[in-house]
């Protein structure tokens, strides 16, 4: 029931109560009652149940991927630190003299 | 201006394999098992069909919560529907909610018998259907959640004719986190949010929950790396003992979420406990029309004659579907003897092998347990 996929707006009824939208060659009527911000062709939506649920502003979705980015980068930092520990236990171990845990 | 290019970049491999490697790396460092759970049906079906479960550290457990309102309507809210169905209205409804077994009998049941029982794509088309058949009662059965609800609320504002009406089992997710997390056996850790109901509702709405449980939650949206990226997140949370709510889903989510959309959904709809289909009684877990929408309540409009299709239930029902385990995240669908044997998506014994969104019937369509590490 929930579908993720973004339509692309073709053409908004004359009383700008629904619209044509094309996902991905697939074309349906959605109504506009309960989306938050004014539409126009050529705008990306979100169909829940036959009606455009959300816009999806172009500029957010590089924002969602730079969110990712850096997940990965905080993750990746987090584990070259824990590298960095284990490495240091690792040499402290090995070291003459050098005892565990100290 | 995103295009069909960026659409694919949420399936981007390259980004997947880091997002996995950086999981497999946070799991591995974490030196437990970690338990989260996800309240949706679109998350476990973008998880099967993906095939991310596979990709998944084997101390990383995902189970899939009580996330698919089809599955958790409860039998005297499908004898209500099946009763006036047989009482002669014409009953239009969601394809999912089709098959959903009552005490004795489903909706396809009833069309079987001769009753009038339309399959929908939309609540609009519903009221078209009474728009051309004035000399019928048509009544909405209505499922989902509140994305789902607000567009039964937005159609009952703009006005519908008189023979329509609005038969709601409409559930509210907030409620179905709640329950799981005072269930007394669970081990969940961290909950991921349906992207969905927090387009409406905002992802605020978590805040009192992770501060009142202590439990982190990240908001999610459904493409692979969507998911891969809200996991990585929340085990990070979990780790680091953060009961935060994150947004990982801001291309659709604010925090404030589609006011507009709110006040319908508020203008038509009350919160009330209700039953939940083998899990329990759940405070606040129904919409109900409010008393000022009456004369559309199908539950106020028709005398409901739910004995003539109750009685004692059907007994493999009763005695072996552990639906409701299953969704508290107690069980898997693979440890119910009925799985893929006697309970198939042809002819479903229990709730979550009806709906496309009921992790038995997801589990069952994408092979078995789509878990290599159950296997392995
Ligand atoms: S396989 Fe069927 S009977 Fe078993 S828990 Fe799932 S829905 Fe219930």
């Amino acid at each position: 029931m929930c579908l993720g996929v973004p339509g692309r707006i073709l053409s908004i009824s004359e009383d700008g109560m629904s619209a044509q939208v094309d996902f991905f060659g697939v074309r349906k009527e959605l109504r506009l009652d309960i989306i938050d911000t004014p539409v126009q062709v050529g705008d990306y939506v979100l169909n829940h149940v036959g009606f455009a649920i959300r816009r999806i502003p172009p500029e957010e979705v590089g924002e969602t991927l730079a969110l990712f980015d850096q997940i990965l980068k905080a993750a990746a930092h987090d584990d070259l630190m824990a590298e960095d520990v284990r490495g240091e236990m690792a040499a402290g171990r090995s070291s003459p003299g050098g005892e565990p845990g100290a | 201006m995103p295009d069909l290019v960026d659409e694919l970049k949420f399936r981007d491999p390259v980004r997947a394999r880091a997002l996995s490697e950086a999981l497999a790396r946070e799991v591995d460092a974490a030196g437990r098992t970690i338990t989260l759970m996800h309240v949706c049906g679109s998350h476990e079906q973008a998880i099967a069909r993906f095939g991310l479960r596979a990709t998944f550290p084997r101390r990383l457990d995902i189970i899939m919560g009580p996330g698919c309102p089809v599955c958790v309507t409860d039998t005297p809210e499908v004898d209500e529907a099946v009763a006036l169905a047989l009482q002669g209205a014409t009953v239009c409804t969601y394809g999912d909610m089709l098959r959903l077994p009552g005490t004795r009998r489903s909706l396809a049941d009833a069309q079987g018998e001769g009753a009038k029982v339309e399959v929908v794509y939309g609540v609009s088309q519903a009221v078209d259907l009474a728009r051309s058949r004035p000399g019928e009662q048509v009544v909405f059965f209505a499922s989902g959640f509140e994305t789902t609800a607000v567009a039964t609320a937005a159609v009952l504002l703009s006005g519908v004719p008189e023979n329509f009406s609005v038969l709601s089992a409409h559930k509210y997710v907030p409620a179905a986190m709640d329950l799981v997390s005072t269930l007394p056996e669970t081990n969940v850790e961290g909950f991921i949010a349906a992207g969905h109901a927090a387009i409406i509702t905002g992802w605020g709405i978590f805040e009192p929950f992770a501060a009142r449980t202590r439990t982190p939650v990240v908001v999610a949206g459904f493409e692979p790396l969507d998911v891969l990226a809200a996991v990585l997140e929340l085990v990070r949370l979990v780790r680091a003992g953060r009961p935060e709510v994150v947004n990982c889903y801001p291309r659709c989510v604010s925090r404030e979420g589609n006011r507009p959309a709110q006040e319908k959904l508020w203008k038509v709809f009350d919160v009330v406990g209700g039953n939940w289909r083998g899990i329990a009684a759940v405070p606040r877990g129904n919409l109900e029309l409010r008393p000022e929408w009456d004369s559309v309540n199908a539950r106020r409009r028709f005398t409901i004659d739910t004995a003539a299709v109750g009685g004692a239930s059907h007994n493999l029902l009763a005695e072996h579907c552990i639906c409701g385990r299953i969704m508290s995240g107690l069980a898997k669908p693979s440890d119910c003897t009925l799985f893929g044997g006697e309970c198939r998506p042809e002819s479903p014994v229990g709730a979550c092998m009806v709906s496309s969104e009921g992790s038995c019937k997801i589990w069952h369509v994408y092979g078995g347990p789509p878990d290599l590490s159950e296997v392995a």
